[in-house]
């Protein structure tokens, strides 16, 4: 980290930058190898280099298949993780430098909603204590006030009565509710951002739209921020407005949701594209192209572009040498690709 | 935790009888404890003859008459400054007193008694006084017992004089005195015997008393053992001990391997490495060699004994257990939502995680109690007892000392370890219903 980049920026730039809830800087999550527990093996390079800006009330997608990082970043913003290096910065201040109160207020921005509702739930405690717990650590003293906000938290997510579900255990209620008690306990501190890990994955089909339909209404209602990771496409276009595609450790495009679909440009997107299925009784018979080879190891990636080995369209001398910089073929719409240095605007038909 | 869980115990029959024991146990300890206090018990225990000389040496338990178509006798102690017994004064003269005690009893057993010892007191100034025994039986016999003077305290073994053994045709006195002389057999004739003390005392101030103790076959409830010491009192007061040194081992232990199991996972790295290398250490520390030095070379005390044996199964297997659960744990989503709303180290360990393995917690802790306090009685059989405190285990160890098994005395060995029984079998039918309960998946194993 350089010494600049941590001094606090200037009253002027923060004015203008004041619809930005969360800056992503330059970071680097590596999480070290160590052979007999001491020495020094390597790095796995979870997180390599991702920039981003998230808006006040924006919601954006991560997408990216398993391992890709998407869940190292998700825990770096919870600082469930440190980040090797980079910033990560909160209404202008950087999270990794936070103590005491400062981290506890953080903490308390931040919601988390997670893949596994059994799982996110700790199973000897009834909900009520569940929902409790949060408040209890963050100050709030005054029970009558804590008993409150537990009920507004369970109404808002829909779990009414509420007294029918204060004194169940995890165990007793069905994946659904589970999955709102969880989101119940992020939102129980009025969080800016909500940071939600494949929230429907674990869910039923019947359940998974009435859980995203009620993410959307918490986040209009309260103006959220959303992190919404995931990687099942077709949930994206639920509420997300942008979309991130992740790939080992970097984000390879970023762009509106209606872009990345009308028009995807980098490889690796057209390739999640066409695994994604739709229900279609054709479908059955056709046997869709998938890249061949598999993600390549964070600990050596390639060099070059980290899909270059899997890639189609791979220009030797360039893709497997240096790394693409971020192209913007068309406006608001960036890519990591070789592909768009001369100026293409769409994905090259083969 | 949910308590309703302890209520399901009402569903397992054998988990009622455990806690029926076991709520027994806890009845006799607290009344030991309030009853027999402390302090006076262990002068008691350690009194030798003086506090117990009136008790029979070595005889089983009273009630053991119900199981005996020949009936064992009971002791008999009758002494001339109680009610009920006649002492008749006659001055002579100016000196010279006439004293006449009698003794008189029924004697209803089917065996001869252990041995009768009279003990005398006398105040006098130069002159003792002199007394002359009459025994007499049942079918009018009059045997002279004997004729002598008497210091200020003085006792007399009957059945060790050899006069009389003389003049009873070679049969000691507790033989001879009470033998039926009609019968065949050797055995004692029932009905109602007088000891006529007829004595003379040669100082108008002069006076004396008797005691009259023939010692039964049987005593009281637990019998006597080689110290005539009332085996009660020791069996009592075991069961305090036995109790509080198995529950708090074992709570102790439980709890601070859990926390410690707990600690060293969540934190990981040296902490982690540092706990991990001292329990693989501690395991193969020979335990018992341990403590018999420390009882050796140190201090026999019970609750060092306790504290060493706290020490050393801390670092026990289990932590390697608990520690696979919570590596298991930490990684688990709800340990990292509570991270992420910011619950501190502290409070994961002790509300995160530690209330996870309490469902497996609970009922082995409760099986572990009877473990401990095997492990106390069997150091005391090693002679490693508490030298203060009465224990079932020291019980057990007197027994072995004095050959009670090769002499037959099965009530003084059998007494103690019948409760030590009980005990590990209440506290384990109690853990294995618990263990159920906590843990449903293993019910239909």
């Amino acid at each position: 980290m350089s010494t600049d980049l941590q001094t606090p920026a200037p009253a002027a730039t923060q004015s203008q930058n004041d619809d930005i809830l969360l800056s992503v800087k330059d970071l680097h999550v590596w999480f070290e190898l160590k052979k007999w527990g001491f020495s020094h093996v390597g790095w796995v390079r979870a997180v390599d280099n991702v920039n981003f800006d998230l808006k006040r009330s924006e919601a954006i997608a991560i997408v990216g298949e398993s391992g890709c990082g998407k869940s190292s970043l998700m825990k770096t913003l919870l600082l469930l993780n440190r980040p090797r290096e980079g910033q990560v910065i909160f209404e202008g201040k950087d999270i990794s430098r936070l103590k005491g109160k400062e981290l506890k207020w953080y903490r308390s921005q931040v919601g988390y909603v997670q893949q596994d509702p059994y799982g996110a739930l700790p199973p000897f405690m009834p909900v009520h204590r569940i929902l409790d717990e949060p408040l209890v650590i963050n100050g709030v003293k005054d029970k009558r006030e804590r008993q409150r906000r537990i009920r507004t938290a369970l109404e808002e997510v829909a779990l009414t009565p509420v007294e029918d579900v204060l004194n169940k255990y995890p165990h007793m209620l069905s994946g659904g509710q589970q999955q709102r008690v969880v989101i119940a306990r992020a939102m129980i501190l009025e969080p800016k951002l909500l940071v939600a890990d494949e929230p429907v994955s674990m869910l039923d089909a019947s359940v998974r739209v009435e859980i995203l339909r009620l993410l959307r209404k918490l986040q209009e209602e309260h103006n959220l921020s959303v992190m919404y990771i995931t990687h099942d496409l077709s949930t994206v276009r639920f509420f997300s407005e942008r979309i991130f595609v992740m790939y080992a450790g970097k984000l390879v495009e970023q762009t509106h949701i209606e872009g990345l679909l009308d028009n995807p440009l980098h490889p690796y997107t057209v390739a999640l594209l066409t695994g994604t299925s739709e229900p279609d009784a054709a479908n059955a018979r056709k046997l869709k192209e998938v890249p061949p080879g598999e993600p390549p190891s964070l600990v050596n990636p390639p060099a070059g572009c980290r899909f270059h080995p899997r890639c189609a369209h791979a220009i030797a001398g360039v893709c497997d040498v240096d790394e693409p910089p971020d192209f913007e073929p068309v406006p608001g719409h960036v890519v990591k690709c070789w592909l768009y240095k001369e100026g293409r605007t769409s994905y090259p038909e083969a | 935790m949910n308590l309703n869980r302890f209520r399901e115990i009402s569903r397992y029959p054998s988990a009622i009888v455990g806690l029926v024991i076991i709520l027994i146990l806890v009845g006799i300890s607290i009344y030991t404890v309030i009853a027999l206090p402390y302090s006076e018990t262990v002068v008691k225990w350690r009194g030798g003859d003086r506090i117990w000389q009136d008790n029979p040496r070595t005889v089983p338990p009273a009630w053991v008459n119900y199981f005996r178509s020949e009936k064992l006798p009971e002791s008999i102690i009758l002494s001339s400054s109680d009610e009920g017994v006649e002492k008749e004064r006659t001055p002579l003269n100016d000196e010279l007193t006439d004293i006449v005690i009698t003794f008189e009893f029924d004697y209803t057993a089917d065996e001869f008694p252990q041995e009768i010892i009279l003990s005398f007191t006398s105040t006098y100034e130069q002159k003792s006084p002199y007394i002359s025994l009459t025994w007499k039986t049942p079918d009018g016999r009059e045997i002279n017992v004997g004729d002598f003077s008497i210091d200020r305290t003085a006792s007399r073994r009957l059945s060790q004089d050899d006069k009389l053994t003389k003049k009873l045709d070679g049969q000691t006195a507790e033989i001879g005195l009470f033998a039926d002389p009609n019968s065949e057999e050797l055995k004692p004739l029932k009905g109602t015997y007088q000891l006529e003390v007829a004595g003379l005392t040669f100082e108008p101030e002069s006076d004396f008393d008797v005691k009259m103790v023939i010692y039964g076959k049987v005593y009281g409830l637990a019998g006597t053992d080689h110290l005539r010491r009332d085996l009660l009192l020791g069996l009592m007061w075991g069961t305090p001990v036995a109790l509080a040194f198995g529950l708090i081992a074992a709570v102790a232990t439980s709890v601070l391997t859990m926390i410690i199991a707990a600690t060293g996972s969540w934190f990981g790295g040296w902490v982690d490495g540092l706990i991990q290398r001292i329990t693989e250490i501690n395991l193969m520390l020979p335990v018992l060699p341990i403590l018999i030095m420390v009882g050796v070379f140190y201090s026999r005390s019970l609750w060092l004994i306790l504290g060493v044996i706290i020490l050393l199964s801390i670092f026990g297997a289990s932590i390697k257990s608990y520690r696979a659960i919570f590596m298991q744990e930490r990684e688990s989503g709800y340990i990292q939502a509570a991270q992420s709303y910011g619950a501190g180290n502290f409070r994961i360990v002790f509300l995160y995680l530690i209330p996870r393995i309490i469902p497996i917690l609970i009922p082995s802790l409760v099986v572990l109690i009877p473990s401990f306090v095997f492990l106390e009685a069997s150091l005391a059989v090693l002679g490693l007892g508490d030298p203060l405190l009465p224990t079932w285990g020291k019980i057990i160890d007197d027994a072995r000392t004095n050959g009670a098994l090769l002499r037959g005395l099965y009530y003084w060995v059998l007494e103690p370890s019948v409760l030590l029984m009980l005990t590990g079998f209440s506290f384990a039918m109690l853990g294995f219903a618990l263990d159920r309960i906590f843990n449903p998946r293993l019910r239909g194993m």
